[in-house]
């Protein structure tokens, strides 16, 4: 028996605060991004329940964080992303993307306003140093600065309906006046910490930001906090299965630089109606032409598959409608909450409507039936 | 985990049982279960299939992965554990027990199957 495809370790991994913690635990660890992280600590399924149901506690750290600071920290940003950063009220974060002069994606980002002149973006492991070199290139003459806070930060968080009550417990912030998408400083567990109720499970929960020298301190009181509702420590593994469920792109599965925000379905985080710089930004006149193009003719749509049988679809297979390729599978995976594969893939659009009738996914040579619906899989009652 | 002093062990990870009246059962370790998380589909040759010892005989698919399953040995295949095809997970609770894989008529065995310690230290390498 032999797993494929083996990831290669090509240096030795970094290793986050917490690591001692995992190890302790008994995690699984893998190689993400250049970082040894834990993939799951017992069963990934139960763990995925636990956040749908409960609670779950994760290490974070690989993420990339960089602030940028200084009177023109806003109109940069602007500049910069493709959102309309300038605009975000303190206190608020938003989902947005830094994009190339050509309109392909460079990585998706979390940008928190932490203060007037004062901004948190947090970049994938995978392209912290991109972002970074390119947030640094494009503040060519911007009265701001660009900073490299990967090392400034342990990133916890607790995801899960149980969640606001389990840091209800260790903190006197104002949770229930803190939105979704919002992010305020305060102090939990006697830690100092960004209290960010934001995530990548579809669940409700909290980011939290602090020194690495407090995470194992956070992670503790959190557990303990947690013991009685069914908090659990969760793996990556078990992230990549609830952000699928959400329908969450992964940068390196449903976006890259040869896709456009447009081409990707996420159009909506492109403001062209930015009012700093004369609304010029990286990749304005690209993605204008990608609009157009996309409320004309989509080329291909980002859908949903869910499997009719039992065999998992991955990132890289064909989606097939009789002998013809009308797309490819981008992320997929055996859904706890379905209780079936399910798959993101761009189709073709003449295929992407939910409920096309007749399309497959050529799972090594068998051409398996799927229902092609609408994303996302799993939305939260709320 | 300990791997059972009773049973033989493929470099593939799997297991080989003492055969009654010819017939042995193939499962994978616990070590192989635990590597690979979660199994979630299990495709098992069919009963009357002849396998080959240390060719493909079906796969195991889990969250993360798809794994081929290699048989340890070459014989006719009389039974396939359909427990296991109907709840995988099998697999990760009693790898060793009801998460058999299939039974086989011997009609060759590699002569490089390792003990139960032998294995053990290869897992452990």
């Amino acid at each position: 028996m032999s797993t494929v495809p083996p990831s290669p370790t090509p240096r030795t991994p970094r290793r986050t605060a917490l690591d001692a913690v995992h190890r302790a635990l008994g995690a699984t660890m893998t190689d993400f991004a250049g970082w040894d992280m834990p993939l799951r600590y017992g069963s990934e399924r139960d763990e995925h329940q636990a956040v749908r149901t409960k609670a779950g506690l994760f290490d974070l750290s690989h993420m990339g964080e960089i602030t940028v600071t200084g009177p023109a920290a806003a109109t940069l940003l602007d500049y910069a992303l493709v959102g309309n950063i300038g605009a975000l009220a303190v206190g608020r974060a938003r989902y947005t993307m830094i994009c190339q002069e050509d309109g392909g994606i460079l990585d998706d980002l979390i940008v928190y306003r932490l203060g007037d002149e004062t901004y948190l973006v947090v970049a994938n492991a995978s392209n912290a140093q991109t972002v970074l070199d390119s947030l640094t290139e494009r503040a060519a003459g911007f009265d701001a600065e660009v900073r490299d806070d990967r090392d400034a930060y342990a990133l916890l968080a607790v995801q899960g309906p149980e969640s606001p009550g389990i840091l209800a417990s260790l903190t006197d912030a104002d949770l229930d006046g803190l939105k979704y998408y919002a992010g305020l400083p305060g102090t939990v567990a006697d830690v100092p910490a960004l209290i960010a109720r934001t995530g990548y499970t579809g669940e409700d929960g909290f980011e939290l930001f602090v020194a690495p020298e407090h995470a194992e301190r956070l992670w503790r009181a959190l557990t303990e906090a947690g013991e009685g509702v069914g908090l659990v420590p969760c793996g990556l593994s078990c992230r990549d299965t609830l952000r699928l469920e959400a329908g969450m792109p992964l940068y390196g599965n449903e976006l890259g630089t040869h896709l456009t925000p447009f081409d990707a379905g996420l159009g909506r985080v492109v403001k062209f109606e930015k009012t700093t710089n004369g609304g010029e930004f990286v990749g304005r006149m690209a993605l204008a032409t990608a609009a157009e193009l996309a409320a004309v003719s989509p080329p291909r749509k980002l859908v949903g598959l869910v499997a009719e049988g039992r065999r998992v679809p991955r990132s890289g297979y064909h989606v097939m409608s009789g002998s013809a390729t009308v797309g490819v599978v981008t992320s997929g995976a055996p859904s706890p909450t379905l209780g079936r594969p399910i798959a993101m893939a761009y189709v073709d659009a003449a295929h992407a409507a939910p409920g096309t009738a007749g399309v497959t996914v050529d799972i090594r040579g068998s051409h398996e039936p799927y229902e092609v619906v609408a994303l996302p899989f799993y939305k939260r009652r709320t | 985990m300990s791997n059972p002093q009773q049973l033989r062990y493929s470099k593939e990870h799997e297991w080989l049982s003492a055969a009654e009246d010819g017939v042995a059962t193939v499962g994978i370790t616990e070590f192989a279960a635990n590597a690979l998380g979660d199994v979630v589909f299990a495709q098992l040759p069919a009963v009357g299939d002849t396998v080959t010892a240390g060719e493909t005989c079906g796969e195991l698919e889990s969250t993360k992965s798809v794994s081929d399953l290699y048989s340890p040995v070459t014989g006719e295949v009389t039974a396939a554990n359909q427990d296991v095809v109907d709840d995988p997970s099998l697999v990760n609770t009693a790898p060793f027990e009801g998460g058999w894989l299939f039974k086989v008529r011997v009609a060759e065995e590699p002569e490089d199957l390792l003990s139960a310690d032998a294995y053990t230290e290869f897992s452990n390498g």
